[in-house]
């Protein structure tokens, strides 16, 4: 044998041992703490990219694109609440707390929503005058650490959101590292400065839907019946979550996937906890619709919604409308190429940047420091969140009208197809070109 | 003085007219009868009156309290006094779990013992049991006083930041990073005036107190501690 040229393999790098895995590995050990930061779930999942519209043929007939009417409003709250909220479009702001985003940021969230005319959300933290000040209808958050919790504020409101949990970490509290707690983050939580604050996962007066249902009742009292009350779940068993959020007294009920973004999560909470939104939406519909409750107690998707096919896919699916995080900070400015040189610095690239806990995001949005959030115009933000509002808004309606919808919410799960089995028995449409949905119907 | 029966009209007129009631209002004095247990009684209040209650409560009584003095002569359920930020409530019973949860400020007052998580995640609060309080008391409390001329519970205090717990009594044990401090003159003088405002009895000397609070060693996460968080 020719020892001298024996071929070589080529080297291999491992599926299971990939370059990430081989990081996190060594970053455990030479640290041993678990690895935190922002953003949702990365991995690739089942999700709304694995669906089709059929739109409309000689079965069905469309509507004119730029002369018949599709209608975009929605009405939240109609259940219970005295004074409903009625919003142009079926995008909302989702919560994101003052503390993981700037003063500057929250400002812009809500000139954007409100000149789209929508809804923005407060977070963990409490409300801030620039957000009142400036969002036209603002949900406040009801949630376990109640740090900035006053009755002012909750009148203030125009819905109040019970949050339970987020898709990003189901079960799971907060964290704020100390970098991040200024004088006036401190002050309004209640906590030294400069201490890393942890929020916890359980409210601290009640457990269980029992409960629940004596709180929302509480919130009711103290603001004589007139605001919606949401409940925000963390998609998980949606089918129990929602008809249990439903026999509470939910006026709304808010659903977040696990692609959805949080302020800083441990990376195992964010990639292992939590079902994907695209298999969630079906059984919290069927929740809804087994109680004779759908489109009365309104629907609310979140995680991973990006551009208007999200949007009206998850209206088709069954929801009333959707929220959105990461897309609205991205339409702010986070993550733009434009700051390449200074994501390098920090040790990542533009897209992949989601320290948000440290506290350095060079866009000046996931900042508590006053020289970078002072880098974010309110104004022009605002108005990129707008105009990005009212392409997510004129996408939808373009497939609406294709499918023949006058209004969004006539979009239906007839008008879809699934590319992959696993999306086709998530949303239970059927594998494209055939009619079967697995599990249920049909023949392959 | 304004009487409202339960057993004739429904919690929602209580609350509606009590919140109607404005700040330079002459109604000062309220009585409500036959409560029977309701829940949510008197909560949001948000004007200095007085609010005597005949009876039992159920949860959340007096939640969100602003300026008002709610009386209750009965026992309390699940989280009276919830997120008050101001004024005065006074249990002549016992209070259930989560009494004072998470309250920015006033005064909390419960004649007789409270069950688990007293004083949960409070957040300015003065709170003075006279009995004895449960388990998990003070967990995640951030700020205020809580005062217990009885026992307490296990876990005093886990996770504690800036509250400042006395107790009389014996205390079962204390969570994570909850350690007992000094009783220096600063804090005798401040427990005086606290026993004071609850009408404790002289008997009741601030001296006899142990003070208890946060050695912040979970202040910042360190590997090392991982075992306690
Ligand atoms: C920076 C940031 C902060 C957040 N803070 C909160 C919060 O305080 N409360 C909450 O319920 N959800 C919070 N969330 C989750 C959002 O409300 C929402 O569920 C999620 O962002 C939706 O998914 P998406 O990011 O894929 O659009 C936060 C998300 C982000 C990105």
């Amino acid at each position: 044998m020719d020892i001298e040229n024996i071929p070589q393999t080529l080297p291999r790098q491992s599926a299971t041992f990939d370059a990430y895995t081989l990081s996190e590995i060594r970053r455990a050990a030479a640290t041993g703490i678990y690895d935190i930061r922002g953003a949702g779930a990365k991995r690739k999942l089942p999700h709304f990219d694995d669906l089709l519209f059929l739109g409309a043929s000689v079965s069905r007939y469309p509507l004119e694109g730029y002369r018949e009417k599709c209608a975009t409003d929605v009405v939240l709250g109609t259940r219970f609440a005295k004074k409903p909220i009625h919003l142009k479009i079926p995008v909302t702001i989702a919560g994101m707390s003052f503390g993981s985003l700037s003063a500057q940021a929250k400002e812009a969230l809500g000139r954007g929503a409100s000149a789209a005319g929508t809804s923005t959300t407060t977070g963990d933290g409490g409300m801030t005058p620039e957000e009142r000040g400036q969002s036209q209808t603002l949900v406040y958050q009801y949630l376990p650490s109640r740090y900035g919790m006053n009755p002012d504020d909750l009148r203030k409101a125009d819905a109040i959101e019970v949050v339970i949990g987020q898709g990003a970490k189901p079960g799971g509290g907060g964290m704020l590292l100390g970098q991040k707690i200024s004088d006036r983050v401190a002050q309004m939580r209640n906590l030294p400065k400069g201490i890393d604050q942890r929020s916890a996962c359980r409210h601290p007066d009640w457990t269980g839907p029992d409960d629940l249902e004596i709180k929302i009742e509480e919130l009711r009292e103290i603001t004589d019946w007139e605001k919606p009350i949401y409940v925000k779940v963390g998609a998980t068993r949606p089918y129990y979550d929602v008809a249990l959020a439903v026999k509470a007294g939910a006026d709304v009920v808010v659903l977040d996937g696990m692609q959805g973004g949080t302020a800083a999560t441990q990376e195992v909470f964010i990639e292992h906890v939590g079902i994907p939104t695209l298999a969630a939406i079906r059984p919290a519909v069927q929740a809804l619709q087994d109680l004779g409750m759908h489109r009365k107690v309104q629907l609310i998707v979140s995680g991973g919604i990006r551009n208007g096919a999200d949007v009206a896919k998850a209206l088709a699916l069954g929801a009333d409308a959707v929220a959105i995080g990461t897309a609205a900070l991205v339409a702010l400015g986070d993550n733009d190429p434009a700051l390449e040189e200074e994501y390098r610095k920090l040790g990542t690239t533009a897209g992949a940047y989601d320290d948000w806990q440290e506290g350095l995001d060079p866009a000046g949005i996931t900042t508590q420091d006053p020289i970078l959030s002072a880098r974010l115009d309110p104004v022009a933000a605002g108005r990129r969140l707008a105009n990005y509002l009212a392409v997510l808004t004129l996408e939808a309606q373009t497939i609406a009208r294709a499918c023949g919808k006058s209004h969004l919410h006539n979009l239906e799960p007839e008008d879809l197809v699934a590319l992959t089995i696993e999306s086709a028995a998530m949303a239970r449409v059927p594998l494209a070109g055939t009619s079967w949905i697995p599990g249920m119907t049909g023949n392959f | 003085m304004r009487t409202v029966d339960l057993a004739k009209s429904s919690r929602r007129d209580l609350n509606a007219a009590l919140h109607e009631v404005q700040h330079n209002t002459n109604e000062t004095y309220w009585r409500v009868e036959n409560p029977a247990g309701q829940h949510a009684l008197a909560v949001g209040l948000d004007a200095p009156v007085t609010v005597e209650i005949a009876g039992h409560v159920g949860y959340y009584c007096a939640g969100m309290n602003q300026q008002a003095t709610v009386v209750i002569e009965g026992n309390a359920g699940v989280g009276v006094a919830e997120n008050m930020m101001s004024g005065k409530v006074h249990v002549k019973g016992d209070a259930s779990q989560s009494a004072g949860a998470t309250a920015h400020g006033g005064l909390l007052v419960i004649e007789g013992n409270a069950a688990a998580r007293c004083g949960i995640s409070m957040k300015g609060i003065d709170i003075v049991v006279k009995g004895s309080i449960g388990p998990m008391s003070a967990f995640m409390a951030q700020s205020g006083t809580l005062v217990v001329l009885g026992d307490a519970g296990d876990a005093l205090g886990d996770s504690i930041y800036e509250t400042r717990i006395f107790v009389r009594g014996k205390v079962a044990s204390l969570g994570a990073d909850c350690i007992e401090k000094e009783m220096r003159d600063e804090h005798v003088l401040a427990l005086r005036e606290i026993l004071r405002a609850a009408g404790a009895p002289d008997s009741v000397k601030a001296e006899e107190f142990r003070r208890y609070g946060s050695a912040r060693q979970l202040y910042n996460f360190h590997v090392d501690n991982a075992s306690a968080y």
